[in-house]
């Protein structure tokens, strides 16, 4: 048999064509790879390079450090400190999350009920991001955690940034305090800083009144992640902006002397400089200490703050109203001299009650005052003085003047919250109650009874407007990084000079004169002297049965049926300098210890001189200081005592 | 040159001289694609030897040494155990459907004494040479009458039915198409291939409704429309089209692909190192590896024309088709042309079983490059 034959021979040809035409179709597939090839990288190149951009860049705020909050000499009221924390990266705790807390726990501290919200974080969160386990360790805790280290995988110490108040509850009712970002937070805010896990917002105070300056803008990173969204590195940074500082009017010694002074009881006091209207001292106790909302309320602890009676978490100063009681006399007495009534030779005489329309309108003074004008009236606080003078005066007239001296009003200050009391009209009692005004009501009125009512802050602005003659508004907010938060100067008050020399010459007599609702509780050092007024605001009203059985002496009554007790004055006498007032709500009882109060807040500013000394402000303002001081005031002389 | 050449038909090569008979410039081709490959794998790892590079670099060793064994051998002794390896072949892919274990959703892989073993890869030699073999002794004529035909479909469908119930659908489009294309080249008539053509055509929605898997739909399906499942199954194709695109004309450069460094690129040392190396170099480095692997088939057809017994030509075309299938259907898949089925890239793609069967292959082709003038005749060894 041949090797070779025909049929070998013609399939040779037809494998060869036939190989020649599988190849022709190796170069047509090869052509349309490289088709494809340059119809990806070539044509449409551009676009698959921004997709893959967008796939490996992320970009995360970074929260910028929180601005500071200063008082006027320059004491951090607010500010950072450094938070040393412990974060779980659940991928890395080889043997399970609540192994490694339990790993933790035998280091630090760690409760059940910590360690079922940490397991809940760590299961929302995905696999490798840190999630915090405590915050606010000791050094010395933290320390114990990192010699752990070895033996808790997955375990990381870090070091992040966290609000202090230095003076804790001594402040409180200034600055708020910051808090994690609720839903209701998010509705009209869009800045991407809320979203960061653990960011905390102002809730109260100047914290929140200033969150978005105190906050500063966004920065963001540049980061590189992979498919999985794990960071692989940094690519670019932009810090933000810093938040910005706020500097208060506040005086921060004061303050903390104020606080410390007004104690346990439910009580508010105010320091205002009587020329600019600047607060120095804000206090409203009970207070509660900011700090704790950093670590996080205990049950028992929130429940507290909000069932107590004495209300901690309520800034009293501002956001609750009371009967002026007496401290309202002052303005009636600057209606009725404005209106000529209580002329020089004016005289009432008190015999102990006054009868109009058929009820009688007790006097505090049971047995009578007998005949006084009016800076006797003011300084013995006689009612019946008053109820006469309303009758004549008319509600319009005690209205305007009250509005005058800015009650009945919001005055302003920069803190959420602030109630506006009430200074009652005809028109209002017409639309609130559909009942026109009855002269009896006016005769209630009178010593800042019924319907009035006013802010603790109202007050001392009032005795500052009185004290200085101008229509100061109460501010606390120096300024906000560079930028001052200056209001024009004052005007004065449009009364005459006389009427509020007569009005003064009442509340020196108070303090000064023998005999004045306030003169057991003087300032005797000369050149110290201080002008009040003092107030006792009935909660209810006493039936005719109470009065007789003495009821009305508030030491048998229980706490929360015991009158308000308040002060307001301003000192020194002769050349005002700081108006103030002082409130203890059911304080009304023998000691008056708000009088004694106010006596050492007083004394102690101006010992200390808040409004003397330098201030630290970065910038100085402009406005409101240089006006001149206490000419106008040299008519209040002090009467001989 | 002559003398060698009549020695080589008279079986009388010594080793030597069938080293030196070598084509090492396909030597030369596929060690530059495979080092390249290497490079790949180490950028993917991020620019570590660990956990591919190195471990691709030795089981490319091993397989030069393979194809170097492989070539030495007698193209007449591999004609001798071209049924005796498929039977194998077929035994073991019995055996791995049966009781072989589970790997990446299929059953693929049969443990034979530790090591494991996909029994389709090789199937795809043993098929190749036994076609190959039966062919040899068909004529032009012969391969076209039906009987024959009947047996040589047979040889091709019984593996490929094994091969899909693994099931690795991939692995048997090659199969099939390697086979088909042998007979092809055999001489098969037009008038078989006309309505064969028309068939298959033909049976494409029948298969759609009733053969393929749920998965295998699906991939088709997202192939169709990538957005419909765009974090799902889409995911693949978006991501593998994204890296492609955007290594421009010359890359993102070496151990700069963010796609595939950042695992945006699934299986990136495996199925999907070619959009790898299209990211960091762009078009011009795809287009250089695809020149490379024209040049590979360029030699693989140059063999096969050139050989002198039909069993060599068709079992050097076997070879090379089989390396084609794999460019075609790996590249067409990554580059969002076809849908998604399992096929590596050869010579880049990490794997030492793959690797191996291709330098098996080219081993292959280099025995029919030195023994190209043996003559076999027709009628010679044919058992069947």
């Amino acid at each position: 048999m041949p090797v070779f034959d025909k049929k070998d021979k013609s399939r040779y040809t037809a494998f060869t064509r036939r190989t020649l035409g599988v190849g022709g179709g190796m170069s047509l597939v090869f052509a349309v790879l490289a088709g494809r090839l340059y119809q990806l990288q070539i044509r449409d190149g551009e676009e698959y390079l921004t997709a893959s951009e967008d796939n490996r860049v992320s970009q995360r705020p970074i929260a910028p450090p929180r601005g500071r909050i200063l008082d006027r000499f320059g004491a951090e009221m607010a500010t950072n400190r450094r938070n040393y924390r412990v974060m779980i990266v659940a991928e890395q705790a080889k043997q399970g999350v609540r192994q490694a807390l339990d790993q933790i726990g035998k280091v630090i501290q760690l409760s059940d009920l910590q360690k079922k919200k940490i397991l809940a974080d760590v299961a929302k969160n995905k696999k490798f991001v840190p999630v915090p386990v405590v915050e606010n360790l000791s050094w010395e805790e933290f320390s114990r955690i990192n010699l752990h280290l070895p033996y808790l995988p997955g375990v990381q110490p870090d070091v992040g940034e966290t609000r202090d108040y230095p003076f804790g509850k001594e402040m409180v009712h200034v600055l708020g305090y910051v808090a994690s970002v609720s839903q209701d937070d998010l509705k009209d805010d869009t800045d991407p800083l809320l979203d960061l896990p653990g960011y905390r917002i102002g809730k109260r105070g100047i914290e929140k009144a200033f969150d978005r300056e105190v906050r500063g803008q966004a920065g963001d990173s540049r980061v590189e992640v992979n498919a999985y969204g794990r960071i692989v590195r940094e690519l670019g940074k932009n810090a933000g902006e810093p938040g910005q500082d706020v500097w208060l009017t506040i005086d921060c010694e004061l303050q903390r002397f104020a606080d410390q002074r007004l104690g346990e009881e439910s009580a508010a006091c105010v320091v205002m400089d009587v020329d600019t209207g600047h607060v120095l001292s804000l206090s409203s106790t009970p207070g509660f200490d900011p700090n704790w909302f950093n670590v996080g309320l205990s049950g028992p602890q929130w429940r507290d703050l909000t069932t107590s009676d004495y209300k901690p978490l309520l800034n009293k100063v501002m956001g609750g109203t009371y009967p002026p009681g007496s401290t309202f006399k002052p303005a009636v007495a600057l209606a009725a001299v404005e209106a000529g009534i209580a002329t020089p030779d004016f005289r009432v005489n008190c015999n102990g009650v006054y009868n109009f329309g058929g009820h009688a309108f007790h006097c505090w003074q049971r047995k009578g005052h007998g005949a006084l004008d009016i800076e006797g009236a003011l300084k013995n606080s006689c009612d019946v003085f008053f109820y006469e003078t309303s009758r004549r005066l008319g509600i319009d007239k005690i209205e305007a003047a009250a509005r005058l001296l800015g009650l009945g009003a919001p005055t302003g200050i920069e803190l959420p919250g602030e109630r506006s009391g009430l200074i009652p009209s005809r028109a209002w009692k017409q639309k609130t109650y559909n009942w026109a005004w009855q002269q009896g009501d006016t005769i209630s009125i009178a010593i800042g009874q019924g319907y009035v009512t006013a802010t603790p802050l109202q007050l001392c602005q009032m005795a500052a407007r009185v004290a200085s003659g101008k229509q100061v508004s109460a501010r606390m907010v120096h300024s906000v990084g560079d930028k001052v938060m200056d209001l024009a100067a004052a005007p004065h008050l449009p009364v005459s000079d006389e009427a509020l020399a007569v009005v003064r010459a009442g509340m020196d007599k108070v303090c000064n004169e023998p005999g004045g609702t306030s003169f057991a509780w003087r300032i005797n050092e000369p050149g110290f002297e201080m002008a009040g007024k003092t107030g006792t605001a009935q909660v209810r009203v006493y039936s005719k049965e109470e009065r007789a059985r003495g009821l009305t002496n508030n030491a048998n009554l229980a706490w929360k049926l015991r009158d308000h007790a308040l002060f307001i004055g301003y000192a020194p006498v002769n050349n005002p300098k700081y108006a103030i007032v002082c409130m203890i709500e059911h304080g009304a009882t023998p000691p008056h210890p708000h009088c004694q109060m106010a006596r050492d807040i007083l004394l102690f500013a101006q010992k200390r001189d808040t409004v003397g000394r330098p201030t630290a402000y970065p910038v100085k303002s402009a406005a409101i200081r240089g006006t001149t001081r206490g000419a106008q005031n040299e008519t209040s002389g002090k009467e001989p005592g | 040159m002559a003398l060698r050449a009549y020695a080589a038909a008279k079986r009388t090569l010594s080793v030597v001289d069938k080293l030196q008979e070598m084509n090492w410039g396909l030597v030369l081709l596929i060690t530059l694609v495979a080092g390249a490959g290497v490079v790949m794998l180490y950028s993917v790892a991020g620019g570590q030897m660990q956990p591919w590079a190195l471990s691709q670099l030795l089981k490319f060793l091993m397989g030069l040494f393979v194809l170097v064994a492989v070539a030495t051998i007698d193209i007449r002794i591999w004609m001798s155990l071209a049924y005796p390896a498929y039977g194998v072949a077929l035994l073991l892919l019995v055996a791995v459907v049966a009781m072989g274990h589970v790997g990446m959703g299929a059953q693929r892989w049969v443990s034979l004494g530790g090591f494991d073993l996909q029994p389709s890869e090789l199937m795809k030699i043993s098929l190749v040479l036994a076609l190959a073999r039966f062919l040899h002794g068909k004529s032009v004529e012969d391969v076209s009458k039906p009987l024959n035909l009947m047996l040589a479909l047979s040889m091709i469908a019984v593996p490929a039915i094994f091969v899909v119930l693994q099931p690795n659908l991939g692995t048997t489009l090659i199969i099939v198409a390697d086979g088909c294309a042998l007979l092809f080249l055999a001489g098969l008539s037009w008038w078989w291939i006309g309505p064969a053509l028309g068939a298959v055509a033909a049976a494409i929605p029948l298969t759609w409704e009733f053969l393929l898997h749920d998965y295998q739909r699906h991939r088709v399906e997202t192939f169709l429309d990538p957005g419909s499942d765009a974090l799902g199954k889409g995911w693949n194709i978006t991501q593998a089209k994204i890296a492609i695109g955007s290594g421009g004309l010359t890359g993102k450069g070496f151990l700069e692909g963010t796609q595939s460094r950042l695992n945006f690129l699934p299986e990136k040392q495996t199925d999907f190192i070619w959009t790898a190396i299209c990211e960091e170099f762009g078009f011009v480095g795809a287009l250089a590896i695809l020149i490379l692997f024209g040049m590979i088939l360029f030699y693989g057809l140059q063999t096969a024309m050139s050989a002198r017994s039909q069993f060599a030509r068709l079992l050097a075309m076997g070879v090379t088709l089989n390396f084609f299938f794999y460019i075609m259907i790996n590249g067409a898949m990554v580059m969002g042309l076809i849908p998604v089925v399992g096929i590596p890239m050869p010579l880049l793609s990490y794997g030492g079983s793959a690797m191996l069967t291709v330098m098996f292959g080219f081993g292959l082709l280099m025995s029919v490059h030195i023994h190209r003038q043996v003559e076999i005749p027709r009628h010679s060894g044919g058992i069947i």
